[in-house]
């Protein structure tokens, strides 16, 4: 399941990221990589980014972006 | 050749202050050299460095604040000035947000690599305990070979100690390592490390989760913009009918007028200092005269403004609030071309166009700044030029201020929906860090509006009394005629203005809260001056900003921009004289 169909308040952990170096990279320095726990605290509405929260840091993430993070349900 | 190398030589020793963004470099740099720079609680506040000087052991050091980048790849323009500076460093700061820890490790391991002797700041300290954060200095020392020194940039602590050890900054020696071997040993090092408590959700976490979330965090922008707004225009014009207008009326005045007639009672001289009299009498805002409306404009129009919108900016960047801002309009912005980020351009630009230009560099895209800083150019007046329209325009009642901003706003999104189809380029989506709120400082806060009120006073000034100076050599020399002639198909036969309306577009291009005053002689009406100060605003930027988004753009751009704007100009001109002169 990818990242953007969590609903707000809930935990998943992420599993991997799809995409090239660059795209990674991106994400991993912001602290959104594999093995850790994510959240997502709210959804902006009409494909709207979504701001989650990783280790304790909340991070606004546009809606392509977070189809690319698969994640499991925790 | 031999002199240049000796220069070379001469040269002073350079001190590189790099980091991920918003981890308190700028503080550091403050508190390093004593000199001021702004710093706000968000990412990318910084986005060009700036030098100042330290001493050390007596000697002469060279400082830089450099622009924020979470690796040695840059993704936006501020973090590509961040990358070249990089080859000018004799000694890296490494300023590392402790509260981030294992997400900063990345570019602290990429500086490692890069042969230039390297200091670490584990700044945020003091947060990093409240957050149950703790990190092993001593073991982090040995890991990674170079001097580790936990610091508090804003109250100092930490910044002796740092700079005493200053000298054992090295470069050790490491061998390169792939991007995911990088991963593998932060992975590795964290573990060894750093221990978190758990610990549970603070009220400010929570103010942070209501202001993000589309049900609350909407009514609540509304609400926190619209208190923001009624305290600069309340405030401003109760320092201004209570204070600045009665002193100026009433002793300024007549001591001005006095002084001036004692040597020249009438004459040319007499009407460049004080001006023209309106039935008999000094008017302050249409007398035109350097020493009166010169003076009276960019002090008693424009300055309770600029003073309390800067005042209420810096509030807002420092608690954190402005990246909630761009989380919550991000869906709008998207379908512009841009992502959220790109309303911090708008915001200072509000202010002053200038850093609201230069702030385009923290998006990533060639095709999103040129959209963010066209429509910054045309849509967003700066603050003095919103005072001075408050100023002509209030006396006819707010619904005609509204017109002039509902029409920019309006503009904004139409043109950035067209903008987005028709330039080609790439316009990602929004990811950043949103930083937790802080509790504001009140003396930095005071130090940071100073700052750029004084940046006002000095920068801007000068340029309103040339800009009066200009006017009066418009009128003396009868150039007004000549160009009121040449563009009179346009201003009056397309816009519907009088011919002398032609000065006030001549002289916004210097400054525009000079132009916007030039207006009020004219005798228009309502619906004319609504008109004209639209106009103004959209037409062309002023020449500091115009000087800025060359640069920023580069000349070939900045020519389509220029071509956008005037043909804007003269298609929303056209426009607003048919519905409201209605002929």
């Amino acid at each position: 399941m990818d990242l953007s169909k969590l609903k707000p308040g809930e935990t998943a952990r992420i599993m991997g990221l799809e995409g090239g170096y660059g795209f990674k990279r991106n994400l991993r320095i912001k602290g959104i990589k594999e093995g850790k726990n994510i959240k997502i605290i709210a959804r902006q509405p009409i494909g709207g980014p979504l701001v989650v929260e990783v280790d304790g840091m909340q991070t606004v993430i546009g809606r392509g972006m977070a189809r690319k993070i698969f994640v499991e349900e925790l | 050749m031999s002199l240049k190398h000796k220069n070379e030589k001469k040269e002073l020793k350079k001190i590189l202050l790099m980091g991920n963004p918003n981890v308190g470099k700028s503080v550091f740099f403050s508190r390093l050299t004593g000199a001021n720079v702004i710093c706000s609680n968000y990412p990318g506040t910084t986005v060009d460095f700036t030098k100042g000087i330290m001493r050390i052991k007596g000697e002469r050091t060279n400082v830089i604040d450099v622009p924020g980048t979470c690796s040695l790849e840059p993704i936006n323009k501020a973090e590509e000035v961040a990358v070249k500076m990089l080859k000018e460093g004799d000694i890296i700061i490494n300023v590392v947000d402790a509260t981030n820890f294992e997400r900063n490790l990345y570019l602290t391991l990429e500086l490692l690599e890069q042969n230039i002797p390297v200091i670490v700041a584990l700044n945020m300290w003091d947060d990093a305990k409240h957050k149950g954060i703790n990190i092993d200095v001593k073991e982090l020392e040995k890991i990674l070979n170079v001097p580790i020194i936990p610091t508090v940039a804003v109250t100092g602590e930490g910044v002796k100690t740092l700079v005493s050890r200053l000298d054992e900054a090295k470069s050790p020696d490491v061998k390169p390592k792939s991007e995911e071997e990088k991963w593998i040993e932060i992975g590795e090092i964290v573990k060894k490390v750093q221990t978190v408590k758990h610990r549970h959700h603070t009220l400010s976490e929570r103010i942070s989760d209501a202001t993000v979330k589309p049900v609350t965090g909407i009514p609540i922008a509304v609400v926190v913009l619209f208190l923001v707004f009624q305290f600069i225009i309340t405030i401003g014009n109760l320092v201004i009918e209570e204070i600045l207008d009665p002193f100026f009326c009433n002793y300024y005045g007549p001591w001005i007028t006095g002084v001036v007639n004692s040597f020249a009672p009438s004459g040319i001289l007499h009407d460049i200092l004080v001006g023209q009299f309106v039935e008999g009498e000094l008017d302050f805002a249409q007398s035109f005269g350097l020493l009166t409306t010169g003076l009276y404009v960019p002090f008693v129009m424009v300055l309770p403004f600029v003073t309390l919108f800067y005042l209420m900016l810096g509030l807002l960047e420092d608690v954190g609030y402005l990246p909630r801002i761009a989380v919550l309009v991000d869906t709008i912005f998207h379908r512009l071309g841009l992502h959220g980020s790109a309303i911090v351009s708008v915001i200072l630009g509000l202010g002053c166009n200038v850093p609201g230009a230069l702030s385009t560099r923290i998006l990533e895209t060639r095709k999103q700044r040129f959209i963010s800083a066209t429509l910054l150019a045309i849509c967003v007046p700066c603050m003095a030029q919103t005072a001075m329209i408050f100023g002509i325009l209030g006396r006819y009642g707010t619904g005609y201020i509204m017109i002039v901003f509902s029409t920019l706003i309006l503009l904004y999104l139409l043109l950035g929906f067209i903008m987005k189809k028709l330039i080609k380029g790439e316009s990602p989506e929004l990811f950043m860090e949103i930083p937790p709120y802080r509790k504001p400082n009140l003396t930095t806060l005071m130090k940071k509006t100073w700052m750029r009120v004084r940046s006002f006073l000095v920068e801007a000034v000068p340029f309103v009394i040339l800009g009066v100076f200009i006017v009066n050599i418009l009128y003396i020399s009868g150039a007004i005629d000549v160009l009121g002639n040449i563009f009179a198909p346009v201003v009056v036969g397309w816009l519907g203005l009088p011919k002398e309306a032609a000065g006030a577009l001549i002289v916004g291009f210097l400054r525009k809260d000079v132009a916007v005053g030039m207006l009020l002689p004219l005798g228009l009406s309502p619906m004319q001056l609504v008109i004209a100060s639209t106009m103004l605003a959209i037409y062309f930027p002023c020449i500091a900003t115009f000087m800025v988004l060359i640069r920023e753009l580069g000349v070939k751009d900045m020519l389509k921009s220029c071509i956008i704007m005037i043909a804007v100009a003269l298609i929303v001109g056209g426009i607003l004289r048919l519905i409201l002169l209605g002929v």
